[in-house]
C-alpha cells in the first residue's frame, strides 16, 4: 500500500466516523445553467462593435468589444475573430443621415455608411436612449450584417448598444453608525442621512445576429448602477468594469453553460 | 482517488449487519450514506444512483427524496429535482433544511426559467 493509498483510506475512515456522529452534511453544488442561445451552428464569433453613447470619459464601444472577447477567449469554446472594431455609431448616423436625406434601399451597405462618417461624427454624439432610438436602424438592417457575416466566413456576430451616463441624486440614505456608550461598549446604530451621491449608470443591449443571414437571433438589454458618495473621486473607467463585472456572467451565459456556485445540505 | 476512497466505502459496507437485510428503511438509509459519501467525493451520478435506489427501496424516506433532488439540480436537471424536493416536502412538510435547500433551487430555477422565457 502507497502513502497516498493510505492517505486516502485514511480519509476514507475520517469521513466515515464523522458521518457516523451527524445527520447533515452542508455542501457545496455547482449548479449548471443551460445557455440561452443554440450556437452550435457557429464555430466562430465576432464582436463587430457597439454604439456607445452617454460619458465621453469611457470609449464605451472599444472598452465593450475588448472585453467581451477577452471574456469569450477564455470563457467559451467559441473563436474569437481578432478584426477592428467597427465605428458603429457613426456608420448607423451615416445610414441613417443618408435615409433621411434621400432615402435608399439600406442595400447599399457597409462602405458606403463607413464613408459618410466623418461627416456624421458631431451628429453622432450620443447622451440618452432617445439619441440611441435614431441609430437603432442598423440592426434591422440584414443586407448590412449579412456582408459583415460574408467578409468574416458566417460566424456569429454580436454587437448592440452601450450608453454608459453618469448620475447624480442626494437625498436621505441609512447608514450605520458606530457609538460607545460610557462603558466603552460598542453599538452599531442604524441613521438616516442626508447624502449627495455621484455614479454611473451602464446599459447595454447585446444583439446577437446570425453572420449567415443576417437576421438577428436574440437580444438582451440590461441595466445596472453604481453610486457613491460625492466626495469620492471613482474613475469612470474603474466604475464601467465594476458595472460591467455584474452583466458579463449573464452575456456569457447566452452562449455558453455557465455554473451557479451554492451549498445545500444533505440529509441522513 | 475519490474512487479508491468508495471503493474502500463499499468494503466497509459490506461489513452491515445481516439484520437489516429485511429492513427495507434500513436498507434505503444504507444507500442514503453511501451516497452521501460519493457525493462528498464529487462523484455525483454515483450518489443520485444510490439515492434513487433508496426511494425506490422506501419511497416514503423524504431525506432521501432531498438529496435526490440536489443531485439532480447539480446535473441540471431541474424538472426532475423540482419533483424530488417536492416530493421531500409533501412526507416531510416542518423539515426547515428540505425547505431551505428547496428555497435556494428555487431560486436558481426561476432564474434559468426568466432567462429561457426571455
Amino acid at each position: 500500500m502507497t502513502a497516498r493509498s493510505a492517505a486516502t483510506i485514511a480519509s476514507f475512515v475520517l469521513i466515515c466516523g464523522t458521518a457516523a456522529c451527524t445527520n447533515f452534511y452542508e455542501i457545496p453544488i455547482e449548479t449548471p445553467i443551460q445557455p440561452k442561445m443554440d450556437v452550435s451552428a457557429f464555430q466562430r464569433v465576432l464582436i463587430a462593435g457597439f454604439i456607445g453613447g452617454g460619458t465621453d470619459d469611457v470609449d464605451a464601444n472599444l472598452e465593450t468589444v475588448r472585453l467581451l472577447r477577452s471574456q469569450l477567449r477564455s470563457k467559451s469554446n467559441l473563436r474569437i475573430i481578432e478584426a477592428e472594431v467597427l465605428p458603429l455609431a457613426n456608420i448607423a448616423a451615416g445610414q441613417a443621415n443618408r435615409d433621411r436625406i434621400a432615402p435608399v434601399p439600406p442595400l447599399n451597405g457597409a462602405a458606403d455608411g463607413q464613408q459618410s462618417a466623418p461627416e456624421v461624427e458631431k451628429e453622432s454624439r450620443i447622451r440618452n436612449e432617445k439619441d440611441l432610438e435614431k441609430l437603432q436602424g442598423i440592426f434591422a438592417d440584414v443586407a448590412f450584417w449579412k456582408k459583415l457575416g460574408e467578409e468574416y466566413q458566417n460566424p456569429l456576430i454580436v454587437t448592440g448598444t452601450v450608453l454608459f451616463t453618469p448620475q447624480q441624486t442626494a437625498g436621505f440614505v441609512m447608514q450605520e453608525r458606530e457609538i460607545y456608550d460610557q462603558f466603552g461598549r460598542r453599538r452599531v446604530v442604524p441613521t438616516r442621512t442626508y447624502m449627495e451621491r455621484k455614479g454611473f449608470v451602464l446599459s447595454p443591449k447585446f444583439i446577437f445576429i446570425d453572420g449567415r443571414t443576417g437576421t438577428i437571433l436574440y437580444t438582451e438589454k440590461f441595466q445596472e448602477g453604481v453610486l457613491y458618495s460625492a466626495q469620492t473621486n471613482t474613475p469612470a473607467l474603474s466604475s464601467y468594469f465594476e458595472l460591467m463585472d455584474k452583466l458579463v456572467p449573464s452575456f456569457l451565459n447566452t452562449l455558453s453553460t455557465q455554473k451557479v456556485k451554492g451549498t445545500r445540505v444533505l440529509l441522513k | 482517488m475519490a474512487f479508491r476512497a468508495l471503493i474502500a466505502a463499499a468494503a466497509l459496507f459490506a461489513f452491515v449487519p445481516a439484520a437489516y437485510a429485511d429492513d427495507p428503511r434500513a436498507k434505503a438509509k444504507e444507500q442514503v450514506e453511501f451516497g452521501i459519501m460519493s457525493a462528498q467525493s464529487g462523484l455525483w451520478k454515483e450518489a443520485a444512483f444510490r439515492w434513487e435506489k433508496a426511494v425506490q427501496i422506501y419511497p416514503t424516506y423524504p431525506k432521501a427524496w432531498n438529496n435526490l433532488a440536489i443531485a439532480y439540480e447539480q446535473q441540471g436537471n431541474f424538472e426532475e429535482a423540482r419533483k424530488a424536493y417536492e416530493k421531500a416536502l409533501q412526507l416531510d412538510p416542518k423539515n426547515l433544511m428540505i425547505r431551505q435547500n428547496y428555497d435556494l433551487f428555487k431560486e436558481i430555477n426561476d432564474r434559468a426559467k426568466r432567462r429561457h422565457d426571455r
